[in-house]
């Protein structure tokens, strides 16, 4: 008897699964619409930022009436979890089950390098709104990625040129992650810094999940101009707290996540005064700024964050890419190469355009945490345009050095 | 009819659904998936024979798996060994290496104190993987990774490559349920149920605890392996110490101490993971129902809980499921 029940069993497990890919290729092969794999953390660590990706292209879509290029986008969501394993399951759904015309997505830079040799191997456009490694543009871009955001050195090459020669700052001391992220990020400032003639005399890196950074910032020396850190999320707003607990008086020049809208508030007054580098922020002051912010506020009742203006300016570039190619995503090299030629004049963040490697050249802005009318924001104090990647450098010397890590480039006074 | 002959007959049916499921058209994403439930059913077995058979709650395993898939990684990446059987040898020993110094450690205590020790052990390598970056890539791993031909099979596609982890995963099945019968599986039982007699009787508790680790290891390395060619990427997530929370719950969900349950607990898992999440933000909160759900009702796993309401739905007598 019981066998005859087993049988039963498996057969009804092999003809629910027979039936549910059935049902799948039906619904796959309808319409024509212009269909976006949106991969990004719904859930999980940075579940938080991934909201504001999802607000910035609903935002688009919204103000768009939902076409992009003429045709009509539909949403296909799928969550990485910030997860790489994740991520490229995932992913496979979105290009071998939803048929996506494009992968719009991620945002953590391991799921971002994990998922590049198989839209490689399966010809799929990717659009990276966030993911900042400096090496997707930089030793291994790949023809299937517009990246078009920033890398993690390009605002703080100009941090570190900016506290050299504007604040004339000398000897400085870094805290930050101890991953890709904070190496690469940081190795920018250290880089141009010590070009100009600065000196670094300590490097500090603290663990990924750290809650207590009590002996991290025991180990920074009191003696420099400025501390200089890189941190995001949860991280920053726990450094920061506990930075103006310890008493340190030391000036604090940041990489722009650190202060990054969507955790602010959290950070509280205590992120006053705190200078820091990126792309874009909230209070910029430009017309194409303000009516996006104020659009977006009222949306969704808060500012927006770079994770917002990336996505919303990311949707822009499929928009216009896909007008070019009159539609036909079916050449995906040519659909990517449509987009990186797309230049963008009035976007909240400035004027976009991109370099030969697929990575935009656009303004950095040099920002200072501020309180107005009881509202913290990152003033803009100074702007740097058309920023390269490759800052100042010649892109070819620049590629010979290794990417940056966590000792490359060597500090040149620590220890003594 | 004997029980074991209804096994072998629900095996037999179950083994021609599994060939011929990617030839009757489903999708290649669901191939992808059961592929992936092939690995994990390997890696979360591997784990049984520590759990079941022998009594050691082992959170180390996902750092076993990682060091066969970083294994694989390195030969290829940086000493451009590619072959397939070479790689899988390198993968398993590399796994069962680690696991002979893992075992010196934490075979030194017992219990909730082996616990602790192999989450410890786990977070050592995990830590490794994320900031040796020279060797490791660091957060972002290793991609670039190409799955060999085996022999003279091309298994780049998906289909071919579910079909080796299907063959890897029902050899491993067949060898463990062969050593958990063995009079060296014998001994193991007798180990999980009382050392201290094991101990009067002569044998070297000890050492029955540190070949089960290491055999255990080479099971878990192999998956390992497999689980890098299957993503073509590796990275530390895939040795995290959640990855050794997801393969015990895979082993106690599918059935402690049963080998063949992991399969369900990995295919549940697999499928509800990646399907749930699609539907509903909160899919880990329903995932933790089920879980729940499982240990409260069937502490036995879903190997006695499936049989046992399809009995009941017909109005019989539940068998006996436990072998």
């Amino acid at each position: 008897m019981t066998h005859v029940t087993r049988f039963g069993w498996l057969a009804a497990a092999g003809f629910a699964l027979a039936s549910l890919g059935a049902d799948t290729h039906v619904a796959g092969a309808q319409a024509k619409t212009f269909k976006i794999g949106f991969l990004y953390p719904v859930t999980g660590v940075f579940a938080a930022p991934g909201k504001y990706m999802q607000e910035g292209l609903e935002l688009y879509l919204k103000e768009h009436n939902g076409m992009l290029g003429g045709e009509k986008a539909e949403v296909d969501v799928a969550d990485d979890q910030g997860n790489p394993s994740v991520g490229l399951t995932q992913l496979r759904k979105l290009v071998e089950q939803d048929h996506v015309d494009v992968v719009f997505g991620p945002l953590s830079a391991a799921v971002g390098s994990a998922i590049v040799p198989y839209i490689e191997q399966h010809k799929v456009a990717a659009l990276y709104p966030i993911v900042s490694s400096d090496d997707i543009t930089q030793r291994t871009p790949s023809e299937y990625i517009v990246r078009t955001e920033w890398t993690s050195s390009q605002p703080t090459h100009v941090l570190g040129d900016y506290a050299y020669k504007t604040l004339k700052y000398r000897k400085v001391a870094t805290v930050a992650y101890d991953f890709n992220f904070g190496w690469e990020s940081l190795g920018g400032f250290i880089d141009t810094f010590q070009r100009d003639g600065g000196k670094v005399t300590k490097e500090v890196w603290t663990p990924l999940i750290t809650s207590d950074y009590s002996p991290y910032l025991s180990a920074l020396p009191r003696d420099v101009d400025a501390v200089v850190c890189s941190f995001s999320g949860s991280a920053a707003v726990n450094f920061i707290k506990q930075y103006r607990v310890f008493g340190l008086k030391m000036p604090l020049l940041c990489q722009g996540n650190t202060t990054d809208e969507s955790t602010l508030d959290a950070e509280g007054p205590e992120s006053v005064g705190i200078v820091t580098a990126l792309q874009y922020s909230a209070a910029l002051k430009s017309p194409a700024n303000e009516k996006f912010v104020a659009s977006y506020a009222k949306a969704y009742g808060h500012d927006p964050s770079y994770y917002a203006e990336g996505t919303y300016v990311g949707a822009e570039y499929l928009d216009r890419g896909l007008a070019a190619v009159h539609g036909n995503t079916a050449d995906a090299l040519a659909f990517v190469k449509a987009m990186r030629a797309v230049r963008i004049t009035d976007a909240p963040r400035g004027p976009v355009h991109f370099d030969d490697r697929g990575n935009p050249v656009e303004n950095i802005y040099i920002r200072r945490v501020e309180q107005q009318g009881g509202k913290l924001q990152n003033a803009v104090v100074q702007t740097f345009p058309n920023v390269s990647q490759f800052w100042t450098y010649d892109p070819a010397e620049y590629l010979k050095q290794p990417v940056y890590d966590r000792t490359h480039p060597a500090c040149n006074a620590c220890g003594g | 009819m004997t029980l074991q002959r209804r096994w072998l007959i629900a095996a037999g049916a179950g083994f021609i659904v599994a060939l011929v499921l990617p030839r009757v058209g489903v999708p290649t994403f669901y191939i992808s998936l059961l592929t992936q439930a092939w690995i994990y059913a390997i890696v979360a077995m591997s784990l049984d024979l520590l759990v079941g058979f022998t009594g050691l709650v082992n959170f180390s395993q996902a750092a076993l798996f990682g060091v066969g898939a970083y294994a694989v990684a390195i030969a290829a990446t940086r000493y451009h060994v590619v072959d397939f059987f070479p790689v899988v040898c390198i993968g398993i020993i590399a796994a069962v290496v680690t696991a002979a110094i893992f075992g010196l450690v934490a075979l030194r205590s017992e219990g909730v104190g082996f616990i602790i020790i192999t989450i410890a052990l786990n977070e050592i390598v995990w830590g490794l993987a994320y900031q040796w970056v020279s060797v490791s890539g660091g957060d972002n791993g290793i991609t670039g990774i190409v799955r060999p031909p085996v022999g003279p099979f091309d298994v780049s596609a998906n289909t071919g490559y579910y079909y080796v982890c299907l063959a890897f995963f029902v050899i491993s099945l067949i060898l463990l349920s062969i050593i958990v019968r063995s009079p060296f599986g014998l001994v193991l039982k007798g180990v999980r149920e009382t050392p201290r007699r094991m101990r009067a009787l002569g044998y070297n508790v000890w050492l029955y605890r540190y070949f089960a680790m290491m055999i255990s290891a080479g099971f878990a390395g192999l998956a390992g392996v497999l689980f890098a060619w299957y993503n073509q990427f590796v990275g530390p997530t895939s040795l995290s110490l959640d990855q050794s929370t997801q393969i015990l719950i895979m082993v106690i969900l599918g059935g402690i101490g049963t080998l063949y349950g992991q399969l369900f607990g990995a295919l549940v898992v697999v499928f509800l993971s990646n399907e749930l999440s699609a539907v509903t933000q909160r899919w880990e909160m329903v995932l933790g129902v089920v879980y729940f759900v499982v240990v409260m009702y069937a502490p036995g796993g879903l190997v006695v809980l499936v049989p046992r309401l399809w009995a009941r739905l017909r109005g019989l007598r539940p068998a006996v499921e436990r072998t």
